[in-house]
């Protein structure tokens, strides 16, 4: 069983779908115990960092997370469900993260040319770590996903196991032992995000 | 690279796609849950649905289309027509639309767009604009092209940004159905004027008009049309085939090919 952590951020039918669309039973809950008793958990997110920070705070599900993490449980943050893994975030003053994968979500305007729209958005090619993480094994290098970020992950060069060109390389993807993240979104990504959560359901 | 994104737009009337000429002439085209999954396996980079419905009933039937096709389709859905009001934003997106689309109801109440920005992110909310030459300039029209409303399309599209439309799909009416080529022109002084993504609409009629915008705009984000995918005149991989080949990177992984006639 894979939980889908709903702490009132976003729409989570999509995701919801595309598990079912791999063979997963997914439960979206916000209740503390059905997570603990899941089997992985994925922790979704759109908006912005501090409110879904406070929001996982209010909910009491922030320390959840990381009980998640430290049981070892795969666990898989999407979009700022990503950037919410890492020590903080600049977006709107300094906001504390979950801490599970060192690093901080800064914006991207300052470091890509001038020219290029933000946020960074559409699909794009993954440009693989020369160690393949598991999430990624049935890809191909420069296979494309869809993103939508003005922020980023940046000072994680040890974690990022997929980048995208935009530029510059924006982090695409972290993972630091069963924490996994992605930028992108995988339930918008067609066959290829299909398989990457196909894959997080076979860790 | 980011690729260039093609979008297959579904105007949805009682459960059905239609699709009219110059804003009128309405004909009958197909289910639209069927289409939608045949563009998706095709490789459309994301699809959008117009809620064209006037009664209640057409629009319940929208809403549960939408869900039918969020259950199965994998692509970013962008939902517009008849939103008014956050509650509408509430309304598609709990039925799995990733971004909402405003026209008429912002230019009515301009507001729609900080309050939809601030609860759901700019991410969420396009700003759709249905524009004409007038005289030496653009207007923005209403109501499907019938009304001027008299505000200028650069100057409305700037206000729109700046209250927090994350992406802008310039539609334009001149060109719209008639497949004559997208309105270059007028993309061209949106496009410099505003830094999210902005969609080319109206006049596509082959790849060679996907071709010649994004060489003449290669910084444009995205080519949306309607009938030439509902009527066959040009299949997706086909053209995304055309595009790549003149140079513009586009996305050929992730989706299934090319369909049997």
């Amino acid at each position: 069983m894979l939980a889908i952590i709903d702490y009132g951020v976003g729409n989570l039918f999509s995701l919801k779908s595309s598990f079912a669309a791999v063979g997963e039973e997914a439960v979206v809950t916000g209740e503390r115990q059905a997570i603990l008793r899941a089997d992985r958990v994925v922790l979704p997110g759109v908006g912005a960092f501090g409110d879904a920070a406070d929001k996982l705070r209010q909910t009491g599900l922030f320390d959840t997370v990381r009980e998640v993490a430290a049981a070892g449980k795969p666990l898989l943050g999407i979009c700022l469900g990503m950037q919410l893994l890492f020590d903080r975030s600049m977006e709107f003053g300094e906001h504390q993260g979950l801490g599970l994968i060192p690093g901080e979500v800064r914006p991207i305007a300052p470091v890509i040319p001038q020219g290029l729209d933000v946020p960074h958005m559409g699909w794009n090619g993954l440009h693989f770590a020369a160690d393949r993480s598991p999430l990624f094994q049935g890809l191909q290098e420069g296979d494309h996903v869809y993103f939508v970020h003005s922020y980023a992950a940046f000072d994680c060069d040890a974690y990022v196991t997929a980048t995208a060109e935009y530029g510059v390389p924006l982090t695409a993807a972290v993972q630091r032992g069963h924490v996994f993240g992605t930028q992108f979104h995988p339930e918008k990504s067609g066959n290829t995000g299909l398989k990457i959560l196909k894959e997080f359901c076979a860790i | 690279m980011i690729t260039k994104r093609v979008i297959p737009c579904l105007d949805v009337r009682d459960g059905r796609v239609v699709k009219g000429v110059n804003f009128a002439g309405v004909r009958d085209v197909a289910d639209p849950v069927r289409m939608a999954e045949q563009y998706s396996r095709e490789g459309a980079d994301e699809l959008v649905f117009y809620d064209i419905t006037a009664s209640h009933e057409g629009r319940a039937l929208f809403t549960e289309i939408l869900r039918r096709v969020a259950e199965r389709i994998f692509v970013p859905l962008t939902v517009g027509g008849g939103i008014g009001a956050v509650e509408d934003f509430a309304r598609v997106l709990d039925c799995g639309a990733d971004k909402v689309s405003v026209n008429s109801g912002a230019l009515k109440r301009p507001q729609l767009i900080d309050e939809a920005a601030n609860r759901y992110g700019s991410q969420c909310v396009v700003l759709s604009v249905d524009a004409r030459r007038v005289g030496p300039e653009w207007h923005v029209f209403l109501h499907g092209g019938r009304i001027d409303t008299g505000r200028g399309v650069l100057d409305w599209i700037a206000e729109g940004v700046s209250r927090g439309a994350g992406e802008v799909v310039l539609n334009s009416m001149d060109t719209d159905g008639v497949r004559q080529g997208f309105d270059i022109e007028m993309l061209q002084a949106v496009d410099a004027l505003v830094d999210v993504p902005v969609i080319a609409s109206g006049g596509a009629g082959g790849a060679e008009d996907f071709i010649r915008l994004f060489t003449a705009l290669p910084r444009l984000s995205a080519g949306l049309a309607a009938s030439i995918f509902h009527f066959g005149a040009v299949r997706i991989p086909a053209l995304k085939r055309a595009m790549a080949a003149a140079g513009i990177p586009v996305r050929l992984d992730g989706f299934a090919g090319e369909e049997a006639e």
